[in-house]
């Protein structure tokens, strides 16, 4: 692990209302490695990720990519700056192909006058570049990768997801939920999917609830309570029980020697 | 790195004997109907285009060679031109999960604008068609801000500017009739689209052209461009479109301008098909087009379906009353059976839509 974070947030504070769901949080990704976000309903943790993948504008505070201070104002622009966020929803259309879902946006054109002046898409190297790209996360057994995307399983979609958040040359990828409504088979295969792109050295966010996946696939795990990074934990030193307990506030970090 | 524990939870470790593969797409084995399903849900204008055959080979039974000569079957084409491309326009907005009450408003008010300026006020007809281009250009847009900017709903936004526009219509017309010899004397070029090419028995109007080459145009641009394929994931998920990177208010808002533009070619060739300009024509053009849409296989919850699917909609609607008509079949029937091929199309895009892995 690096010294350098990748990703890095200072002071963030995000108010709606009356209501701050975000109070002075930070956040720290590092190069390389899975870090798991939990904390409990309302504890802040979806306003931390909007703010980082530019679905919300923190009221103070910032963000910092690869050290340079960043601003978003829109989940484009944390796209194009290397954030890429798989969503809950997934944000597949579903009645798209799996190639124009995964180009939805950056769409390859032709070379020469068609692609210049009629703007022709060049369908076969999107295809191409999209078999590609399943088969290097181990997703292509798929036979018409024309195939409309309501037509797959939910685990093919969150692996369509993930290989288009991996696709683009990413920094970093977020992922929300990406198992929560799966099946144990589809889960595991999801999860080796994550572990997969990190091996491609893909620096991945995952939030989650699931505390068995969490422990399972994070090397570091950051644990969000009223709106604040409360601390960070080690998985290998801390058991469910206590992270848990931490993210209720049924235990400070600090009473447990770690 | 990784933990040293046994892969996984401990309930999940019989699953080593499982299938694994979580992107492996079987070839399905089911019955004829789900297969027949699936290959519809593959090509939506698959059903228009067989009921468009079919119809054609049962009218030519009944009806005969009244019904299958050359000239009837260009005489279907001309009928169902001016619909036809304001399908065209209204396709692109059902395309986007819209609806458009205005298209047919759209078109007579240019008709009459360009009519205006270049039978009475003496423009040249080319200049007064530009102003006529620009001005469905410009409806189309104020669709597109009041669907996109202030949020209202399509159906409510354009049920307004319909009235709108077909207020303005009676205005700058004073609900008269530009005469067609007036027309003829003053600009002619305004009836281009009523000549024909003839050979045999066919007449060919260039306004039939005209509609084919339209929704050519579109088809490349819906299939073969990005924009094409935006419009698409806006009108199949907004949100989701969105956050996958599309700035889905712009393309919506070049939707309706485009079906605008669209809907002021239509008013060129509607003044060539109708003769005259009459600020009362093409009422129920609307509700026509939609009509075409429909039966076209598009999808009216927006995504799904190609456009030429609503040429082969139009061509269906003008078959039934061409061929009901020449069976000699009361008029009130036709009306009856168009009810019926509506209900029966947004039937069968349900139950395509319900589609299965």
């Amino acid at each position: 692990m690096s010294a350098h974070p990748i990703l890095q947030a200072r002071g963030l504070v995000k108010r709606y209302g009356r209501v701050t769901a975000l109070d002075n949080a930070d956040f720290d990704l590092y190069p390389g490695e899975i870090l798991a976000v939990i904390g409990d309903n309302g504890a802040g943790k979806s306003s931390l990720i909007k703010a980082l993948s530019g679905a919300v504008q923190p009221d103070e505070g910032e963000i910092l990519l690869d050290g340079k201070p960043v601003h978003f104002s829109s989940p484009l622009q944390a796209q194009d700056a290397g954030i890429a966020t798989v969503y809950q929803t997934l944000a597949l259309s579903p009645a798209l192909s799996i190639v124009d879902n995964m180009f939805v946006g950056r769409e390859l054109r032709k070379p020469g006058f068609m692609g210049q002046y009629l703007r022709q898409l060049d369908k076969p190297a999107m295809r191409a570049f999209a078999r590609e790209k399943l088969s290097e996360l181990g997703l292509m057994t798929i036979q018409n990768i024309d195939q409309q995307v309501e037509t797959l399983s939910g685990g093919q979609r969150q692996g369509v997801a993930v290989a288009r958040a991996a696709a683009f040359g990413s920094k970093v990828i977020i992922l929300d939920e990406p198992t929560a409504a799966l099946g144990v088979k589809e889960s595991r295969r999801v999860l080796e999917l994550i572990l997969d792109v990190r091996s491609r050295g893909i620096p991945i966010v995952l939030i989650s609830h699931n505390m068995p996946h969490v422990f399972e696939v994070a090397d570091r795990i950051h644990i969000h309570r009223l709106g604040r990074r409360l601390c960070t934990i080690d998985p290998k030193e801390h058991s469910m029980s206590d992270a848990v307990a931490y993210m209720t506030g049924a235990k400070e970090p600090g009473d447990k020697a770690a | 790195m990784t933990q040293s524990a046994p892969k996984g939870q401990s309930f999940e470790h019989d699953l080593e004997k499982s299938d694994k593969r979580v992107a492996s797409f079987e070839a399905h084995s089911k019955g004829g109907l789900h297969r027949l399903q699936h290959i519809l849900h593959g090509n939506p204008t698959l059903v228009p285009v067989i009921v468009l055959l079919v119809s054609v080979a049962v009218f030519g039974l009944i009806a005969g060679g009244k019904f299958f000569s050359a000239f009837n079957l260009t005489l279907i084409m001309q009928q169902v031109s001016i619909i036809g491309i304001l399908a065209a326009a209204q396709s692109l907005i059902i395309l986007t999960a819209g609806i458009d009450l205005s298209v047919a408003a759209i078109m007579v008010l240019m008709s009459v604008i360009a009519g205006n300026l270049a039978v009475y006020s003496g423009w040249p007809a080319p200049i007064a068609l530009l102003v006529a281009f620009v001005g469905g250009t410009v409806a189309g847009l104020m669709n597109g801000l009041l669907v996109t900017k202030v949020k209202l709903p399509p159906f409510i936004t354009t049920l307004g500017t319909w009235s709108i526009f077909y207020a303005l219509n009676l205005w700058l017309s004073g609900a008269q009739s530009i005469r067609s010899q007036d027309i003829d004397a003053n600009a002619p070029l305004l009836k281009f689209f009523g000549e024909a090419l003839s050979f045999g028995g066919a007449r060919i109007t260039y306004g039939s052209i005209l509609m084919i080459a339209i929704f050519g145009v579109l088809w490349y641009m819906l299939n073969h461009t990005a924009w094409g394929r935006h419009v698409y994931a806006v009108g199949d998920d907004k949100e989701a479109a969105e956050l996958a990177g599309i700035r889905t208010d712009r393309t919506l808002l070049s939707v309706y301008m485009l079906a605008g533009f669209v809907c002021s070619i239509a008013a060129w060739a509607s003044i060539g098909r109708v003769g005259s300009i009459s600020p009362q024509s093409f009422y129920e053009g609307n509700l026509q087009s939609i009509t075409a849409v429909v039966v076209g296989g598009i999808s009216l919850f927006g995504g799904r379906g190609s456009i030429l699917g609503a040429l082969f909609g139009a061509l269906i609607v003008g078959v039934f009353q061409s061929g009901l008509r020449l069976s000699n079949v009361d008029v009130l029937w036709q009306v009856f059976a168009i009810g019926w091929l509506i209900i029966i199309a947004v039937a069968i895009d349900q139950w395509i839509r319900k589609v299965s892995a």
